[in-house]
């Protein structure tokens, strides 16, 4: 069971950016410079290929001596951000690009799905389209014509079979080429954020597809921005940051790294020299820090626990009737709501004498969906007086366990949402 | 890359490495795709024509007509001998093995270019790129064929024994375009200067094949530098088999054939080495 099937040893890949062009400037150098132009442009393309000792500045290691080995009937997730190396090292493993140094060794029939529908072409009819994107995903021609069937079936293509697929609706072309990828039976496959293409209804049936995949034995090398798939397929995952394997271990611990690392994740910003701090010569801001019910500072919490967003401020001028506040922002930058101390009878319309005060917001479990959170920290006097501000000054991460809370017993990936409150259901039957 | 594929256990096992050195065509790995490289054959000869009024009949209609304006220009008023034989007739022989080969040229030289999409997504053996328009091409090549049986037939014209040899200049050809095709398809996929330069590549290597004019129009002397040109045998030999203009032209056609091998040779190695970067510089 656990032999090794892939072994990917101290591997690297080089890259070449084509340098710059520099901006023109008088009539006589634009004119030298296009005479120029030809040999300037010969040595470029030439580089692009070729490269010398000592690193140059444009040239970049997409991978750098990555080492590790997957064993048979292992589904490894492989994340990190844009640039990371990701997409590099599945085309090194596809074949699609050899490596600068190092090696892989591979044992067993491997296919590669970096994108559904390679190699359609847009005149031929759904039936020759699935022929040749099988035959270009690597199946025989007679394995395909003996899954034929299947993939129609699959595909919900049905009469549309003998249409050319330049007529068909996207979703009626990404389904087609979903099906054909779906009956590829390799002993490994990798796969390149396939999923991130077609609606939710399609996305869930390809998730549920890997999982069969994953279920049945295979290995799988699944690469992916989406974190949430990531949890549920794969027990082990490898992150990579510039070219190296940062982290490799099991899947839980591995998101979580990648998150605090990735997004930033900022628990806590206080202040000790009031003096810099943010503020005027009425407030200033003390600490701005996140924490979970037993008091402890975190910047990760699960979905169902509440999240305590706790403010504290000097106030340095007596007389001033004060609100602090808090603005809520998901990861796009979205502001979802505003929360503001007011509804507090302690200190509402109240003067607050000079000294150090503390606000505490609570953000209830089952409220937030899952994903990156900033605060934005405010104290002001109504109507118009701004004090302090602080914007992005803290960050948490919310993530879904996978069962329970607002989602029950549903347990396909959640279908979006800015907020997930825990609402009230009633059903009843209607005698008619 | 150096694809190792050997049995360990019932798996079998890859390496895959840094490739060095220079190889040659990687026949059990070609064989090993056939059924992809027979897809897109097909796929080339379904799509050329796709949505077309005349169909199949445009593989026809570029040699026809090329013909025609010949025979007006350099038959009629440039009177240009033809061996005897009447200058439609003695062009068409020539304008249908050129037209396939400059259709193989063309399309095996872009071949890298245009399936960036597939080069930069899936592995398959890169050789599949250049070797499939030489192949798909043939098939128009045998429709205008057609054409110029009923020509033979109306000019009362029919061809000897050694049109037996046919397929060996139809080989020739193929080897010639694919060779050629593979240093042009190798060079594209870094500088695209080769897309500019491929037409008047094609135009001027015309002028210097013997379509328009026969071989005896020069000097005996240099006929054999002049099959240095590979077309000039294929052509020559074209006519001689299916027209008997002249004897069979074994000694230019053995130049020509020399120089086909080494160019496709060439080509080959070139393509091999280059082919690792492809999907890198595309």
């Amino acid at each position: 069971m656990s032999d090794t099937i892939i072994k990917v040893n101290s591997l690297s890949k080089r890259y070449r950016f084509g340098a710059a062009e520099k901006g023109y400037k008088t009539i006589r150098e634009t004119i030298m410079d296009f005479v120029s132009t030809p040999v300037r442009n010969f040595a470029r393309l030439r580089s692009l290929t070729s490269f010398g000792k000592n690193d140059e500045k444009d040239v970049i290691w997409a991978l750098k001596d990555i080492s590790f080995e997957v064993n048979e009937g292992e589904v490894l997730g492989i994340i990190g951000r844009n640039g990371a190396g990701k997409s590099t090292l599945l085309k090194i493993l596809s074949r699609i690009t050899e490596p600068t140094n190092g090696s892989i060794e591979i044992h067993g029939r491997l296919s590669s799905l970096l994108e559904v529908g390679t190699g359609f072409h847009p005149e031929l009819t759904g039936r020759e389209n699935i022929f040749l994107n099988g035959a270009i995903l690597g199946m025989r021609k007679k394995e395909i014509e003996r899954k034929f069937d299947d993939i129609v079936t699959f595909s919900e293509i049905g009469q549309f079979i003998d249409t050319p697929v330049k007529r068909y609706s996207s979703g009626m072309y990404v389904r087609l080429a979903f099906a054909v990828a779906a009956h590829l039976e390799p002993e490994i496959l990798l796969v390149d954020e396939v999923l991130a293409v077609g609606d939710i209804a399609f996305q869930k049936k390809c998730l549920g597809k890997m999982e069969d995949v994953a279920r049945g034995g295979r290995t799988v090398l699944f690469v992916s921005h989406n974190i949430a798939a990531v949890k549920r397929l794969c027990q082990r995952t490898i992150l990579l940051e510039q070219g190296r394997v940062v982290e490799d271990g099991t899947t839980d611990k591995v998101v979580k790294y990648y998150l605090g690392a990735g997004l930033n994740i900022n628990s806590e910003r206080k202040w000790d020299d009031l003096k810099h701090a943010p503020g005027g010569d009425v407030v200033r801001l003390h600490a701005i820090r996140a924490k979970n019910s037993q008091g402890e500072i975190t910047g990760e919490f699960n979905i169902q626990e509440p999240i305590y967003v706790e403010i504290e401020f000097w106030v340095l001028q007596e007389g001033w009737v004060l609100e602090d506040g808090f603005y809520f922002y998901d990861e796009s930058g979205l502001l979802m709501f505003v929360s503001l101390n007011n509804l507090d009878p302690a200190w509402h319309n109240r003067k607050r004498p000079i000294g150090r005060y503390r606000g505490v917001c609570c953000l209830p479990g089952n409220f937030l969906n899952e994903g990156a959170f900033t605060v934005l920290a405010a104290v002001v006097t109504n109507p118009h007086t701004l004090h302090a501000m602080e914007r992005d000054a803290i960050s948490f991460h919310v993530s879904d366990s996978g069962s329970g809370g607002v989602r029950g017993d549903y347990t396909r990936e959640w279908p979006g949402g800015v907020i997930r409150p825990w609402l009230e259901w009633k059903t009843e039957y209607v005698p008619s | 890359m150096k694809d190792t594929t050997q049995a360990v256990g019932a798996k079998p096992c890859l390496i895959i490495k840094p490739k060095k050195g220079w190889q040659l065509i990687d026949f059990k790995e070609l064989a090993a795709y056939r059924d992809l490289f027979y897809f897109l054959v097909i796929r080339d000869i379904k799509v050329r024509y796709k949505q077309t009024v005349l169909g199949g009949l445009w593989a026809i209609v570029q040699p026809l007509f090329m013909m025609i304006v010949f025979s007006l220009f350099f038959g009629n008023l440039a009177k240009l001998p033809s061996d005897g034989i009447p200058y439609p007739i003695f062009s068409y022989s020539a304008l249908i093995a050129w037209t396939y080969f400059s259709s193989s040229i063309s399309g095996s030289s872009s071949s890298v270019v245009s399936s960036s999409g597939l080069i930069s997504k899936v592995y398959f053996p890169r050789l599949i790129a250049p070797l499939t328009p030489v192949l798909a091409f043939l098939l128009d090549f045998v429709i205008a064929f057609i054409i110029l049986i009923g020509m033979m037939l109306y000019y009362h014209i029919y061809p000897t024994i050694m049109a037996l040899f046919l397929p060996l200049l139809i080989i020739l050809m193929m080897l010639t375009a694919t060779g050629v095709g593979m240093i042009f398809a190798s060079l594209s996929a870094k500088y695209r200067d080769i897309a500019y330069t491929i037409p008047f590549v094609v135009q001027f290597w015309m002028f210097a094949s013997p379509v328009v004019y026969p071989v005896s129009m020069l000097p005996a002397k240099y006929h054999l530098i002049y099959a240095i040109n590979p077309m000039t045998g294929v052509i020559e030999g074209f006519r001689s088999a299916l027209l008997g203009t002249v004897a069979f032209p074994s000694q230019l056609l053995l130049v020509s054939a020399s120089v086909s091998l080494i160019l496709f040779f060439i080509g080959a190695l070139y393509f091999r080495h280059t082919e690792r970067y492809f999907a890198d510089v595309i």
